[in-house]
């Protein structure tokens, strides 16, 4: 049991960017965009978040807690700002959205290192002082067992992800915008002929997803690690849009599958202390979300989730 | 003009996109207080050791180097457009690379064969396997109508821990590499590095040539081919016509990840002498994608998009030595990529300026 109690909180940080870039693939392809440059944007977010808070903390204490939190801002402004060129470029012009996708992952491999080159000399970026810091949860924290697993010494970046699930299902389900949304990512035509102005929904879409793909990879940097480097992210962004899949492109879905991705990351770091699984290879765990995710998509196949347009560019005249 | 353009348009459209893509390139060094001057130079001494200020015209090394970082881009090339023609997207022959590398390296290791045969059995294994590899993505394709995009990304992670942990396992491997092949196993050639001044060039170009022609001959000159294309431009009617499409769409991701698998072989065995235990992509496969939308998806155009690529590539560390980050070698090419994406977008903006000459 205590394994668990230690597992947890780890589970937690490292399901938290993934939940909520999955979250911003949802907008995305709701809208009926497929984003596979949530990864690249991430490395944007993670890069921006990281810079911005070493800067600001940089020979001023007086900085030290707060910086973190402007670094996230600026990471989901980055992000946004990255994720347009991905909206112009396959919903203005409509072009191939996996090509341009793929472009974005491609260069903002490029652009953080040159970026953090030019600005710390170096192919990363200068250490910050602290990241984001650790809380414990009044009255939550005296649970027994949840309290200290869940609420004690741990991210408020955690409580963050699981407020975007509930925004983003209010948003998607309870609201005119998202139905609007969701209809342009079924029947775009349908949804124009309705008055709906599909490139306006498909570009909020986009852009939404840029900025939480963004703070996802500015709370990855600030909460896992102590600088930005092009590893930083290491293929979350893929995971976040394996969960979105498995999650059938549902908020609730993307809640437990980023969790459960978490728990099944966080498990190839505990392995050797736990018996019946220490003979399972490291690598076995690292793969696993992947392998769940084509499971999954066999499963789904012949029954109709998610968005029917998703990935189709839009043609006004196709009936 | 327009005439001109729309005749010669699948040359000019990708020219015209590496030249805006050097020009991004440029902008940004000079935004950032760098010459691109010195940029330029990086790349013309990737391509033949050309340094002014050494009064060095000629550097055959520098030649030898620059093919040896092409050969596995134009091969990804190679894959990605031939999954293309078929109206695939094979974002997978980074993963199918390194598991065709991966099973050229076993052999190299494991299994005893005399030189000669011991590579070209290698390749072979390289392309069996790194094109069943793929075929899993065109399967489930076929079978489930699951996008081929998504499985490929996830096989891609999936190779890539499975190729650490076989590699890993082998005997006589540490952390970062295997152990030393077989002597019989090599690609490397003595006479091809004298030739080129001690580079790493080697066999393996006979490979990719024998590939950029198989790929020609298959895809314009074989009702195979021609039934693959159909399948691409339109499922349903191929479909209708009586071709067999799942058949297609599955052979279509073998050969693809064949060729990709060939690219992971050629490098395990040619550029190197044990196996490399890599924790993340190295993005050959990804160039893969650059190359074969410049290279308008067919055979020399690859090549020629193919070397442009390797270019970029080997000229990276020559920039850096230049006091220039590497990197924006990479914000080239993946500009490129992006204005290859919006052709559409130029095309129409080319035509409206012709014809606004025309006019006056």
């Amino acid at each position: 049991m205590s394994i668990i109690v230690r597992m947890l909180p780890i589970s937690l940080m490292i399901a938290t960017p993934i939940m909520i870039a999955a979250l911003g693939g949802l907008f995305s392809e709701r809208s009926g965009v497929v984003n596979i440059g949530l990864e690249g944007i991430m490395m944007v977010g993670g890069f921006t978040a990281a810079t911005v808070t070493v800067l600001l903390q940089n020979n001023n204490p007086d900085m030290i807690l707060i910086a973190p939190w402007i670094g996230l801002v600026t990471a989901i402004i980055a992000g946004a700002v990255f994720s347009s060129i991905h909206a112009y470029v396959s919903i203005s012009l409509k072009s191939d959205q996996t090509v341009s996708g793929t472009a974005l992952n491609l260069l903002a491999g490029g652009l953080t290192v040159f970026l953090a080159q030019i600005i710390f000399d170096q192919q990363r970026t200068a250490t910050f002082v602290r990241g984001i810091a650790r809380l414990n949860v009044p009255f939550l924290k005296d649970i027994p067992v949840i309290g200290e697993a869940i609420f004690t010494n741990v991210y408020p970046t955690n409580f963050v992800a699981w407020l975007l699930i509930i925004v983003s299902w209010f948003f998607i389900y309870k609201t005119r915008f998202g139905l609007r949304l969701r209809s342009c990512g079924e029947y775009p035509q349908a949804a124009s002929s309705m008055g709906v102005s599909v490139y306006k929904m498909r570009y909020i879409g986009v852009l939404l997803s840029g900025a939480f793909a963004g703070l996802a990879g500015g709370i990855m940097v600030l909460t896992q690690d102590i600088q930005y480097t092009v590893a930083s992210i290491h293929g979350i962004g893929f995971i976040a849009l394996a969960s979105l899949i498995f999650g059938k492109w549902k908020p609730s879905g993307i809640f437990l599958t980023s969790l459960f991705f978490g728990f099944s990351q966080t498990l190839a770091y505990f392995v050797t202390d736990i018996s019946f699984l220490s003979s399972m290879p490291n690598q076995f765990f690292w793969a696993f979300p992947y392998v769940v995710t084509i499971v999954a998509l066999i499963i789904f196949s012949n029954k109709t989730v998610g968005p029917k347009a998703a990935g189709e560019i839009y043609d006004e005249g196709k009936r | 003009m327009l005439k001109f353009y729309n005749k010669y348009e699948n040359v000019i459209q990708p020219l015209i996109s590496v030249f805006l893509g050097l020009l991004v390139g440029s902008i940004i060094l000079l935004l950032t207080g760098k010459s691109p001057v010195l940029m330029f130079n990086a790349l013309l001494k990737g391509l033949s050791g050309f340094d002014a200020n050494r009064e060095v015209y000629l550097n055959l090394r520098y030649f030898g180097e620059f093919l040896v970082f092409s050969m596995p881009i134009i091969m990804t090339g190679l894959s990605i457009g031939f999954a293309y023609r078929t109206g695939l997207f094979n974002i997978g022959a980074e993963g199918q690379l390194m598991i065709g590398g991966m099973i050229a390296v076993v052999i190299a290791i494991l299994v005893p064969l005399p030189s000669l045969i011991h590579p070209v059995v290698a390749l072979i294994a390289a392309f069996i396997f790194g094109g069943l590899w793929a075929a899993i993505a065109g399967f489930l394709k076929a079978k489930f109508n699951v996008h081929e995009v998504v499985v490929t990304i996830m096989l891609n992670y999936i190779a890539l821990h499975v190729t650490n942990y076989v590699l890993l396992n082998l005997p006589g491997s540490d952390k970062a590499r295997t152990a030393d092949y077989l002597p019989t196993a090599t690609l490397k050639s003595d006479f091809l590095t004298q030739i080129t001044n001690g580079s790493r060039f080697n066999w393996g170009f006979i490979v990719v040539i024998l590939a950029i022609i198989l790929y020609w001959f298959l895809i314009e000159k074989t009702t195979f081919g021609y039934s693959l294309k159909a399948t691409g431009f339109n499922k349903e009617g191929a479909r209708f016509a009586g071709l067999k499409v799942n058949l297609n769409i599955v052979l279509s991701m073998f050969i693809a990840g064949g060729f990709a698998g060939l690219a992971g072989a050629i490098m395990a065995l040619g550029t190197y002498n044990y196996g490399r235990i890599i924790t993340s992509f190295e993005n050959f496969g990804f160039d893969g994608i650059a190359v074969a939308l410049v290279g308008s998806l067919n055979a020399i155009g690859i090549l020629f998009s193919g070397l442009l690529f390797g270019l970029l590539r080997v000229a990276q560390p020559l920039m850096q030595s230049q006091l220039i980050p590497k990197d924006i070698a990479v914000i080239v090419s993946s500009s490129i990529v992006i204005f290859v994406a919006m052709q559409k977008g130029i095309k129409i903006f080319i035509t409206k300026v012709l014809n606004r000459g025309v006019k006056s």
